[in-house]
């Protein structure tokens, strides 16, 4: 009974346990005590050998870089390496229980516990390489890549390359850990010495080929991507490296010569119409798009002719046809249009063909601007009746509609576009002049 | 203040009083006035648990933005620096720190690492020489930010590359923290389910950290009565399609950012005359969205189809009760009246701010393009024609339209047949680098890395199994009245939905020949609880699930869950939490290797006046601008969203101009 007695008091009065009220329990303030108590639980766990400091919820972090003490590790340097710390001396008090850091003993569990609470504790005692990888397994067991992350620094800088990069093939989740710390301080030299230690190839690869992009020269870059191309990329990879190379080779000679043309001020092309940037680093549509431009009627020989690049990339051609047309349609050239799309056949007959189909030419062309007649010419051209009729319509090749009405016989289609077109002009004489033929056997 | 996030089962209020109550902790312990120099990227995710009138109650003075060169003069005692663990911020720091005017009176400077302290920027503080000038270098455990009552997000970017693309897991563990913070608030979570190799890592360390937890047990009764743990790559599909609800399609055309959104502001110009309204306002309208305005909270999760109809109910209701003005005879009657104009004032604000919203998207919604785009995506996830080159992808491409959007598309069909053939694979590739640059070669290496493009492995397609099993596509959809979580993409029920719902009922035993094609692991674990806590359930109570989702979420996913929580005899009530709030695009971005001078330099369009895509340019724009760094070498400037975030808060959708009077003269640096 005694006993129990005391064991209640010591229950009411211990300022760990919550003392029943009756209070409310659902309003908000005790919610939050309550929830603060938790909060604080959890910091048992996070932290479990600070003080018992109800107070402090979760901060973990303590000042580091005051005054030295003999014998105690705080700064990072102090734990990492063997110079001695900066010592500025900001004033400000120790925190309860950070003298408990300085202890010799902790076990490659216990320390790597300690890291992952923002302690501060030394790595260097840890000589043998059975102590360094047991540090290792500890931190991937805690998942924590800020503690792996540490740890991995640690082994970088007190293992040989070889043994580091033998022991981290045999733990994945280190490797990718130090693969990703690597990435991330740029330390491409042994980033690729150790994927060829692993021998992967690809990864090797495109990890040195990544690197052009923080290349500004284009000469430089030019070169570099000239030790990507031996490299053991995929099959088609290999060729699009190839051909960012040579493409990047082309650009740098058409740059040159163009910036004199256009300075020189005699090439009426580059009069009328200057450039607005450099072609360099261009994607290779663009580039033709740019050849198509200002180099149309340019020789095959020619570096910077349309012709020669295509040849030279394998550019398809609905990706030709599509480009050359619309740098042709945006100087209003309708000739080379009109050339693009005629095909001569071994009678010497011509015959219109797009392999882009017509109703992408006449989009392309309405975008630029293109004048009704040249519309309504490659209006014509559209196979289905129903896309036909749509754009004709749509950008407004009276002709076209009113004639295709009439193939279809479709009087009233045609009465309702009679209300469409500008009363008294020519467009509604054809129209009413169609509607009033006797030789038509309307279906409608 | 931030009542909303208490509405719901479980009230997140709770959460949110306990970070800022360490936030206080913190600027307290650095006694004295202060100034804090913010990393721009966590302006928004703070403006959402503290406002700026609780930053000045701790003697907060001034605020910048972390820029290189020097910092701007402030006569404050301590310089705080509030940043996320990159290594790019320490040399900025550094930077700053060793431009520090020595003449002036001494300063004290500290670093708060959000979310977590890294070894590494220490160490990079170490070699930059100024590691020893920092007082205090402590970190702020914002894992888990309350951003609606039912939702939870840990805003943390590129937690989806780091696990599924470096195999880095920092951020599951900070999953697992903040699922370890949940339960020491809300109690033991009895039932842990998962599906993905991400989810086990998750549950394995919450485990651990159980075990390791010496202390006493926790005897707060659980709320939670399931975790559900969800790989991001277990559905790829979803992200990738577009999002059709209100929320989402905002979010799919805008980017909403820390439940803020930026719009044109042309549509919201004052229309009263004699306002000063003369000239159009040029600067984006900032809103922000929230269920804490009552009409978002209703159109938030409907389909866009179904909005108008409830907007223009909303506007005769409206008008009619202004109309009762006539009708108020007495006194009695017109103080009555009165008393209800502020209410009334704020629902036509209200009102008048979702019809303009409403009036963009549909300008967008009704484009051709964005009709044929949709025909597209739907034919994908029907499954019709997966396993050939699509005509309108290779338009897109040919037009030049945004590589996003492109990229979008080739990995929809690619999931959506469990991997393309070589030939369709090689072509798409080829293009795509010929068009927009053989650089992209890294991008596209990526996403085959992350499973979002690749070959079809033994010409095998898994993805009618998937589809007919999981019901992905429902033909007969009701977009005004739904009847399933299919209405969210008017036609695909989200995949990721659809397992938390077989989860629910009847269970995943039903479908173990599909789990056994999702990548990953499935699994279940118990965490036993003293029988003290064991709940006993009333009956008709509904359980409540809390749903973790690893690699991020999107809007309408969101939309379906709490479609699920409000049916009627649904049994469960979802609480949401995530890695990152995301949509195909911000996704695309995050997975794209672009050097920053790239994104920078090349023009939307080409400079040589080849002509590009129509409205589709304005999602490049969104990603693009939504990605901001804060070491542009322009010199300090105010924290302009965060600043804006954090006052918006403190004077409510109100704008009480006291209140902004006063912060900006505090935040007034030079």
């Amino acid at each position: 009974m005694n006993r129990t007695k005391v064991d209640e008091e010591e229950y009411w009065n211990s300022s760990k346990f919550k003392a029943f009220t009756f209070d409310d329990e659902d309003d908000e303030l005790s919610q939050l005590k309550e929830s603060k108590r938790a909060v604080n639980s959890l910091r048992d766990f996070v932290d479990d050998d600070d003080d018992d400091d109800l107070e402090r919820v979760s901060w973990s972090g303590e000042p580091v870089g005051s005054r030295t003490r003999p014998g105690s590790f705080q700064s990072l340097s102090d734990a990492l390496s063997d110079t001695p710390a900066k010592s500025y001396a900001p004033e400000l008090g120790r925190p309860k229980g950070e003298h408990r850091d300085y202890s010799n003993d902790w076990s490659p569990s216990d320390t790597v516990r300690r890291l992952r609470k923002g302690k501060v504790c030394s790595l260097e005692r840890f000589r043998s390489l059975q102590d360094k990888l047991q540090l290792l397994e500890e931190a991937v067991i805690m998942h924590d890549g800020n503690v792996i992350t540490a740890v991995l620094i640690f082994l970088k800088r007190t293992l040989s390359k070889e043994i580091l990069f033998r022991e981290l093939e045999v733990r994945q989740v280190a490797l990718r850990h130090f693969i990703h710390f690597l990435k991330e301080i740029g330390d491409q030299k042994l980033l690729l010495d150790l994927f060829r230690f692993l021998d992967r190839t690809e990864e090797l690869a495109l990890s040195h080929y990544r690197e052009h992009l923080n290349i500004q020269d284009p000469e430089k870059r030019k070169d570099f991507l000239k030790t990507c191309i031996g490299l053991p990329f995929s099959a088609e990879d290999s060729a699009h490296i190839q051909d960012h190379y040579t493409l990047l080779e082309r650009q740098i000679i058409i740059e040159a010569n163009d910036r004199h043309l256009e300075s020189a001020g005699q090439t009426e092309i580059f009069r009328k119409h200057p450039r607005k940037a450099s072609i360099l680093n261009m994607p290779l549509v663009t580039t033709l798009f740019y050849s198509c431009f200002y180099h149309y009627t340019e020789a095959e020989g020619t570096f910077s002719s349309p012709i020669n690049l295509k040849k030279t990339f394998k550019i398809p051609d609905k990706q030709y046809v599509l480009t050359a047309l619309a740098a042709r349609a945006k100087l209003r050239a309708w000739h080379d249009v009109d050339a693009l799309f005629t095909t001569k056949n071994w009678l010497g007959y011509t015959k219109k063909r797009a392999p882009i189909g017509f109703h992408r030419v006449v989009e392309i062309l309405h975008k630029n601007s293109a004048p009704v007649q040249i519309l309504q010419e490659y209006v014509n051209l559209v196979e289905d009746v129903d896309t036909k009729l749509n754009l004709a319509t749509k950008f407004k090749c009276h002709d076209v509609v009113i004639d295709t009405c009439r193939d279809l016989k479709d009087r009233q289609q045609l009465l309702a576009y009679r209300s469409k077109v500008d009363k008294g002009s020519a467009e509604e004489e054809k129209i009413d002049a169609i509607l009033s033929s006797s030789q038509i056997r309307w279906k409608n | 203040m931030a009542a909303h996030l208490s509405y719901g089962r479980v009230n997140l209020n709770v959460l949110r009083e306990a970070v800022r109550r360490e936030l206080r902790e913190f600027l307290d312990k650095c006694a004295g006035s202060k100034a804090i120099v913010w990393d721009e990227y966590l302006t928004g995710p703070f403006g959402l648990i503290a406002q700026y009138s609780l930053l000045k109650e701790h003697e907060v003075e001034k605020m910048f933005t972390l820029k290189k060169s020097r910092l701007p003069p402030a006569d404050v005692k301590n310089i705080i620096f509030f940043v996320r663990p990159k290594l790019e911020l320490m040399d900025i720091i550094a930077e700053n720190v060793l431009s520090e005017d020595r003449r002036g009176p001494p300063r004290d400077f500290h670093i708060l690492f959000v979310p977590r302290r890294s070894l590494l920027c220490e160490q990079r503080l170490e070699h930059l020489g100024v590691l020893g000038t920092f007082a205090r270098r402590e970190e702020y455990s914002l894992d888990l930010i309350p951003f609606e009552g039912d939702l939870l997000s840990m805003e943390s970017e590129g937690a989806f590359k780091e696990c599924y693309l470096e195999g880095d897991q920092t951020s599951l563990f900070h999953a697992a923290k903040g699922l370890m913070t949940l339960q020491a608030l809300y109690g033991t979570i009895p039932q842990i389910y998962g599906k993905g190799d991400c989810a086990r890592q998750v549950a394995n360390m919450m485990i651990r950290m159980k075990r390791e937890f010496t202390g006493s047990q926790n005897s707060i009764f659980p709320v939670f009565d399931n975790l559900l743990l969800l790989d991001r790559n277990v559905d790829l599909l979803t992200p990738l399609a577009t999002q059709l609800t209100y929320e989402g399609l905002i979010d799919e055309i805008y980017g909403i950012q820390n439940s803020y959104v930026k719009l044109p502001p042309e549509k919201f110009a004052p229309k009263k005359q004699g306002e000063g309204g003369k000239d159009l306002p040029t600067e984006a309208k900032r809103l922000q969205l929230s269920s804490a305005e009552e009409l978002y909270a209703e159109i938030r999760d409907k389909n866009f189809n179904a909005v108008g109809s409830v907007l223009s109910k909303k506007a005769k209701i409206i008008s009619a009760a202004f109309e009762e003005r006539h009708n108020a005879k007495t006194v009695g009657e017109i103080k009555q009246f009165v008393s209800q104009l502020p209410h009334m004032q704020a629902a036509r604000g209200s009102l008048a701010n979702h019809t303009s919203i409403a009036e963009l998207i549909k300008d967008v919604t009704t484009s051709e393009d964005f009709f044929d785009k949709l025909t597209v995506e739907q034919e994908f996830m029907s499954g019709i024609d997966t396993d050939k080159v699509n005509n309108y992808i290779e338009d897109c491409i040919a037009q030049k339209h945004p590589l996003i959007k492109v990229l979008r598309l080739v990995c929809l069909q690619s999931v959506c047949n469990s991997g393309l053939k070589q030939k369709v694979l090689d072509h798409y590739k080829r293009e795509i680098l010929q068009t927009y640059g053989f650089e992209h070669m890294l991008t596209l290496c990526n996403l085959e890395k992350a499973g979002l493009l690749k070959l079809q492995a033994g010409g095998r397609n898994n993805y009618p199994t998937l589809r007919k099993t999981l019901r992905l596509w429902m033909d007969d959809v009701n977009e005004q009245n739904p009847t399933d979580i299919s209405y969210v993409h008017s036609g695909y029920a989200p995949l990721s939905v659809r397992l938390a719902q077989l989860l629910s009922r009847p269970g995943w035993r039903s479908i173990e020949e599909v789990l056994r094609i999702l990548p990953g692991p499935h699994f279940e674990e118990r965490q036993p609880l003293p029988t003290g806590l064991q709940k006993k359930r009333q009956p008709g109570e509904n359980r409540v699930t809390l749903i973790f989702f690893l690699g991020g979420i999107t809007f309408a996913e969101i939309a379906a869950l709490r479609f699920l929580s409000q049916l009627e005899d649904g049994g469960t009530e979802y609480v949401i939490a995530t890695t990152k709030l995301l949509n195909g695009s911000s996704w695309m971005e995050e997975l794209m290797e672009n050097p920053s001078e790239s994104l920078e330099e090349a023009p939307p369009e080409d400079a040589f006046g080849r002509s590009s895509g129509h409205s589709v340019c304005v999602q490049m724009e969104v990603v693009m601008s939504a990605h901001c760094t804060p070491c542009a070498s322009s010199p300090h400037t105010l924290p302009l969203s965060g600043e804006r975030g954090l006052t918006e808060q403190a004077a409510g959708t109100a704008h009480s101009s006291s209140e902004q009077a006063d912060s900006a003269s505090c935040l007034d640096s030079v």
